[in-house]
C-alpha cells in the first residue's frame, strides 16, 4: 500500500503540473513543474513520507529502465543517424566535455571568489 | 509442424500490448545482469544493450516501432512520475543546496548554456540538419525532461532519448579522467560537474566513485533539469532557431 499511496501522490502531482503548465502557458514540461511543486511541498512541510520515499526510490532506481522504450526509437531514425553520424558523434563528445570543464570551473570560481572552502562531508541521506 | 496454429497466435500477440512491454522488461533485465556480471562497465550500459537487442528482436520479426510501443509506452509513462520523484532526493541534499546555492546557481546557469549552446553550434559547424542539433540541444539533461524539451523547441523526442543516453555513457567514461586532468579533488564540485553534464548516468557513475559526489550529482541532475527547462527554449528563440 505504501508504494501505491506515494505513486499516487507522484501523478498527483505531474497531473496537477501538466494542467497547469497549459492553462498558465508555463514553458517547462508539466512533469517539471510538478517535481517544483512537491519539493516545495516538502519543504514547508519539513518531511518526507515513508510511501513516497518508497515510490520515489523504486522508480528512480530504474531510472533506465524507463527510457528504453524511447531508445528503441531510434529505429525510426536509422537514416538520419547514418547521414549524419560525424556532426552527431562529434557534438556529443565534444560538448560533453565542454560542458563538465565550464560547470567545474565555474563551480570553483565561485566557491574561491565567495570564500566558500571545500564543502564538508555531505549531509547524510 | 504446427505453422497455422503459431501463425495464429502471432497474429493475437501483436495484436495486444503485452510483447512490447514483456519485451522490454525481459531485455532490461538481462542487460541489466550482463551489467553488473561486467563489472558495471559504462559501455554495457543496460539501455544501450536492451535497446539494442529490442531493435534486433523488431527487426528479425519484421516488427513496426508504431506495434512495439502499444506495450513500451507503459514504461516510457512512467518518466512522468520519475520526473516528479527527482524532488525526494533534491529534498534531502536541502542542507547542501542552502549552502551552495550561489556558486551553484551560478555553474548551472554556465553549464547548461555552454551544453546547449556547444552541441547546437558543433552539430551546425559540422552540417547537421536542423532538426538534429534541436534533438541535441537538451541531450545533457536526465531523459524525461530531455524529451520534453525535445519535444518543445521542434526536435525529434525519440532521436534524443538516445541521445540524452549516449552523452551520460561519454560522461561517465570520461568524467572521472576529466576531473583528475584538472586536478580537482573536491568530489562535491566532480559531482556537479557530472550531474550537469551527463545526468542520471553520470551520477550513477559518481556514485561508484564516493557518496559525496554521487550524492552532489544527483543534486547537480535534478536542477540543471529545471534550469534546461527554463533556460534551454528561451535561449533557442534568442538564437533564431525556431
Amino acid at each position: 500500500m505504501n508504494f501505491l499511496n506515494g505513486l499516487t501522490l507522484l501523478l498527483v502531482y505531474q497531473l496537477v503540473g501538466e494542467v497547469s503548465v497549459r492553462l498558465l502557458n508555463i514553458p517547462v514540461p508539466g512533469p517539471v513543474l510538478g517535481m517544483l511543486m512537491l519539493f516545495l511541498t516538502l519543504l514547508l512541510r519539513g518531511r518526507s513520507t515513508d510511501s513516497l520515499d518508497s515510490a520515489s526510490s523504486a522508480l528512480l532506481s530504474h531510472l533506465s529502465l524507463l527510457f528504453v522504450p524511447a531508445g528503441v526509437g531510434i529505429m525510426v531514425h536509422f537514416d538520419r543517424i547514418a547521414n549524419e553520424w560525424l556532426p552527431i558523434g562529434l557534438a556529443l563528445l565534444f560538448s560533453t566535455v565542454i560542458t563538465m570543464v565550464a560547470t567545474a570551473l565555474t563551480m570553483l570560481a565561485g566557491q574561491r571568489l565567495l570564500g566558500i572552502t571545500r564543502t564538508e562531508k555531505d549531509d547524510g541521506s | 509442424m504446427t505453422d497455422p496454429d503459431l501463425a495464429a497466435i502471432w497474429v493475437y500477440l501483436s495484436a495486444t500490448p503485452l510483447l512490447g512491454l514483456t519485451s522490454t522488461l525481459v531485455a532490461y533485465s538481462l542487460a541489466y545482469r550482463l551489467y553488473l556480471f561486467a563489472g558495471s562497465h559504462p559501455l554495457l550500459h543496460p539501455v544501450v544493450t536492451a535497446v539494442a537487442a529490442i531493435i534486433a528482436l523488431l527487426l528479425l520479426s519484421d516488427t513496426s516501432y508504431g506495434v512495439y510501443f502499444e506495450g513500451g509506452q507503459f514504461v516510457h509513462f512512467l518518466l512522468g512520475p520519475a520526473t516528479v520523484a527527482l524532488a525526494v532526493p533534491l529534498y534531502q541534499q536541502w542542507g547542501n543546496l542552502r549552502r551552495l546555492w550561489l556558486p551553484l546557481s551560478i555553474a548551472l546557469v554556465v553549464g547548461v548554456t555552454v551544453g546547449g549552446l556547444s552541441s547546437v553550434y558543433i552539430a551546425r559547424g559540422l552540417g547537421g540538419s536542423l532538426q538534429t542539433q534541436l534533438s541535441l540541444a537538451p541531450k545533457s539533461v536526465t531523459a524525461p525532461v530531455a524529451m520534453g524539451i525535445s519535444e518543445q523547441i521542434g526536435g525529434l523526442p525519440s532521436l534524443t532519448a538516445v541521445l540524452v543516453v549516449v552523452t551520460g555513457i561519454i560522461g561517465a567514461i570520461l568524467g572521472s579522467k576529466l576531473m583528475g586532468l584538472m586536478r580537482i579533488r573536491d568530489d562535491a564540485v566532480s559531482g556537479i560537474a557530472m550531474g550537469v553534464a551527463a545526468h542520471g548516468i553520470g551520477t550513477a557513475r559518481a556514485f561508484q566513485l564516493s557518496a559525496k559526489m554521487g550524492a552532489f550529482s544527483g543534486l547537480a541532475m535534478a536542477l540543471s533539469a529545471f534550469a534546461t527547462a527554463l533556460i534551454l527554449p528561451w535561449l533557442m528563440e534568442i538564437l533564431g532557431l525556431l
